[in-house]
Order: C-alpha cells, then sequence, then structure tokens
C-alpha cells in the first residue's frame, strides 16, 4: 500500500507567534480513513486545511502521493481534493445540482455530464434526485444539507476526501443515519479520508487510524483498537471525558429506577 | 390650468429629457467606476477605510455649493451639462462603492471558504459567487444613487445646464408656485418610479434565507 497524505515536521504559527502545529508528523496510507481527533483548539482543522493550502505551513511540507502539495497548480490541486465542512458551504444561490456539479462546472464539462454526475451521486447519499436536483438550499435539513455538501465533495471523483466535523451540527439520530451512510459509501470506494472530529465514537466506527492532537501535537497515531486499549495518560484522559458526556443521564436513570 | 400646460407642457417634457439623460449619464459613469472598486476594496479591505472616507467627503458636500464651485469655470457655457454629470457622478459614488463593498465583504464565510476549496479560479469566483450574492447589496446601492442624483440634478441647473430645476429656479426668481411645481413634481415623480423599478430589481436578485 502506498502513502496518500504525508505530513512532515510540519509547522504552523499565527502572525502573533502562537503555534498552532507543533512538528506534526504522520502518514495515511491511500484508501483508508484516518480521523483526526483532539479538542476545539488543538490544531485539528489548520492541519486539515494545510492539505489544499487554505493554509499555508510556516514549516515542514504535506505530501499528496509523494508530492508536495506546493508543486501541482493551486486550482488543478483544489480541484483533486473533496472537501465539506460543518456548514456546508453551500452556494445559496446554487440549486442543490448545480452545487453538486460545481467542481465539474469550474472545469467546463459539459451541462449533459454535470446533470448526470449529480443525479448520480445524490442518490450515492440517499437523496432522491427527482425531489432534491431543483431544491435550494434553504429548502433542506440539516441532515440533508450535509448529504449535498458530501455530494459535491465526491462529485469530481478525488482520490482525496478532507471532512471537517461533517455531522457536528446534527441531532444525533440524523448523525448516526449519515455515519452509516458514510460507512457504506466510502467501503465501496477507494478514496483516502481526513476526518476532523471530537467525537470518539465517530471515529471508532468510520477511521482506520485514530490521530490525537494536543496543542499542535500529535500525541498518539494508533488503530482503533490499539487506541482504546492504550493506557497513555493523553488517550485515557479523552475518552474518559468523552463517555462522562455519554454516562451524564446514569443519575436520572437511578433515580428512576429507584422510584419503581 | 389646461392654459399653463398648452404653455409649458412641451418645455415640461424637454426639461425631463434633460433630467433622465443628466442622471442616466452621471449613474453610467459612477457604476463604471464604483463596482469594479468596491471589488478591489473587498480584495484590499486596507483600503477600504481611505477611500469610503474620500467619497463619504465628496458626499457631504452641499449640492449648491459644489455647484457654487464650478460656477467660476470659464468654459461653463458651453460644457455645463458635463460639469453637471461629473458633479452628479461624484455624488453617485459612495453609496455604490459602499455597498458593493459590503454586500462581498458580507457573504458566508463557509461559502467563501468552499469556493477557494472547490478551486473555482478568481474570476470564477467573482461571477458565480460574489457578484450574484452581493447583487442585492449593489442594486440597493444604485438605487439609493439614482434617487440622490435625480434629487440633486435640479440644482444643476444653476449652472446652466438645464433639467428640471430650471423651471424651479425660474418659478423662485418670478415667486411662481406654478412654475416651482411643474419642475418640482416631474422631480419627485423621476424619483418614485426609479425607486420602484429599482426596488423590483433588488427584490428578483434577493436570495430567500434559511
Amino acid at each position: 500500500m502506498s502513502t496518500a497524505i504525508e505530513f512532515r515536521d510540519l509547522s504552523f504559527a499565527t502572525p502573533r507567534g502562537r503555534l498552532l502545529l507543533d512538528h506534526v508528523e504522520f502518514a495515511v496510507e491511500e484508501g483508508t480513513t484516518t480521523a483526526v481527533l483532539g479538542r476545539s483548539g488543538s490544531g485539528k482543522t489548520t492541519l486539515l486545511r494545510t492539505v489544499n493550502r487554505l493554509i499555508e505551513p510556516t514549516g515542514g511540507e504535506v505530501l499528496l502521493h509523494g508530492k508536495n502539495v506546493r508543486q501541482p497548480d493551486l486550482i488543478a490541486l483544489r480541484r483533486g481534493i473533496g472537501y465539506a465542512i460543518q456548514e456546508t458551504g453551500l452556494f445559496p444561490h446554487f440549486t442543490v445540482e448545480r452545487n453538486v456539479g460545481l467542481v465539474l462546472e469550474a472545469e467546463g464539462r459539459s451541462r449533459e455530464e454535470r446533470a448526470r454526475r449529480s443525479r448520480e451521486l445524490l442518490e450515492a447519499v440517499g437523496l432522491d434526485p427527482g425531489t432534491f436536483a431543483t431544491r435550494y438550499p434553504h429548502q433542506l435539513s440539516g441532515g440533508q444539507r450535509q448529504r449535498v455538501g458530501l455530494a459535491r465533495a465526491l462529485a469530481a471523483e478525488p482520490s482525496v476526501l478532507l471532512m471537517d466535523e461533517p455531522f457536528g451540527a446534527l441531532d444525533p439520530l440524523t448523525r448516526s443515519e449519515m455515519q452509516d451512510m458514510l460507512r457504506g459509501l466510502l467501503s465501496r470506494m477507494k478514496i483516502t479520508v481526513l476526518l476532523v472530529t471530537h467525537d470518539l465514537d465517530e471515529a471508532l466506527y468510520l477511521a482506520h487510524r485514530i490521530v490525537l492532537l494536543r496543542e499542535g501535537n500529535v500525541v498518539s497515531e494508533r488503530s482503533p483498537e490499539e487506541f482504546m486499549r492504550s493506557d497513555q495518560p493523553e488517550v485515557t484522559a479523552y475518552i474518559r471525558a468523552f463517555h462522562r458526556g455519554e454516562n451524564s443521564t446514569a443519575h436520572s436513570a437511578d433515580a428512576e429506577q429507584s422510584a419503581s | 390650468m389646461s392654459d399653463f400646460l398648452s404653455r409649458y407642457g412641451a418645455e415640461i417634457l424637454t426639461l425631463t429629457y434633460e433630467h433622465l439623460w443628466l442622471t442616466a449619464a452621471a449613474m453610467l459613469f459612477a457604476t463604471t467606476v464604483s463596482v469594479p472598486a468596491g471589488v478591489w476594496l473587498s480584495r484590499s479591505p486596507l483600503w477600504a477605510n481611505p477611500v469610503i472616507g474620500v467619497a463619504n467627503i465628496l458626499q457631504t458636500i452641499p449640492s449648491l455649493a459644489m455647484f457654487g464651485f464650478l460656477l467660476p469655470l470659464p468654459w461653463l457655457g458651453e460644457r455645463a451639462a458635463r460639469i453637471a454629470i461629473l458633479a452628479l457622478t461624484a455624488y453617485a459614488l459612495l453609496p455604490i462603492v459602499r455597498n458593493t463593498y459590503v454586500g462581498i465583504r458580507g457573504i458566508d464565510p463557509s461559502v467563501v471558504e468552499v469556493a477557494h476549496a472547490v478551486g473555482l479560479t478568481g474570476a470564477q469566483r467573482l461571477w458565480k459567487v460574489e457578484l450574484p450574492l452581493a447583487a442585492p447589496f449593489i442594486l440597493a446601492g444604485l438605487r439609493t444613487a439614482t434617487v440622490t442624483c435625480i434629487g440633486i440634478a435640479t440644482i444643476a441647473a444653476a449652472v446652466g445646464a438645464g433639467g428640471l430645476g430650471e423651471l424651479i429656479f425660474r418659478g423662485v426668481a418670478s415667486m411662481d408656485n406654478r412654475l416651482v411645481l411643474a419642475g418640482a413634481i416631474p422631480a419627485a415623480l423621476l424619483a418614485l418610479i426609479a425607486d420602484g423599478a429599482l426596488g423590483l430589481l433588488e427584490r428578483r436578485f434577493r436570495i430567500a434565507g434559511p
């Protein structure tokens, strides 16, 4: 297996000198999904954005299929990378179909090809093209918007997909539906995914590797099984904190039991 | 009344036409300068305050004074209309520059981020994303500028540039209120029509919110 994305001694400092990424070093194998975990401000999003050069690192380099991301033309680089974010960034004045075909439109592909591909992708993300293709983003629910955002990210058949908290703003039920859909979709495609999240369950469910960031440092890089078995203090602290959030209803459950 | 109209009707029509022409020419120049200037400022926001400041100062010059400054120019007689158009253009700059700038800067940051991330070129971003999404703002600026210009164009008669102001100035000088109204009412109607038409256009470009 070859390496799709490689971070080499990557650092990023803000103009005011705050170090957001501190000599980050790890690699993502082709066709696998790597989840980047960490609390807010740990540098997850910054790391993700160095891949499609929305952020230029101040030190080190990012390699995409063995080539520094600075080598290809910026526009070509970005068109070859899928990008899905929590806010979706759908164009409010474009229909769903046009939003999905955006990259193809930018590349000047024919109208028929764009329409065909848009409809294919809408089906792949679980939206009926007949119902949704002609709608506008404001006529969709949050989950539907995320599906459209994902379809857009996949439209140009990118080799790499970057996802930044794609399901972070969704209710738990919709979120798990989306995670099922994404898992099914990824298993059928040969695509490398870098998924930024703070949801441990999401990382365990979707990823082959889990990277834990803390204050711009990679503190752990393991498979999900190893991650859960690790006794490294930073890892156990994250797992414990995450599960405390989940078990916060324990008291009310106890109360109900004692009442009956 | 019909007496008055049969005497002045033709003149009112001619002066209305002149008035429209002065305003339209000024708006054409102002738009040609201001929309690109607003786009440029949205890319170089450091310049936004100084540039909008200058346009602001132009805007605050009382119109009678502005035309008064122009009076001593020796070649005024022949070219009064051109000078009036220049002055009107100066007044129209601010609302258009400011609204173009604000309209583009106000686009949802995640939309701008995605426009970059999917690899749109600079021109594609401008034509497919920024201008369409800023269009309601830009049109609102055009609307304000047009209504302002129609009003100020009545002062252009002070330098002999014609327009409906002629009737107003003549009416004031001869203390004939009918003449003042013959200038003022068509000018007001022009402003209302322009406001309504541009308002309709603006609404057409507005995108339904979430």
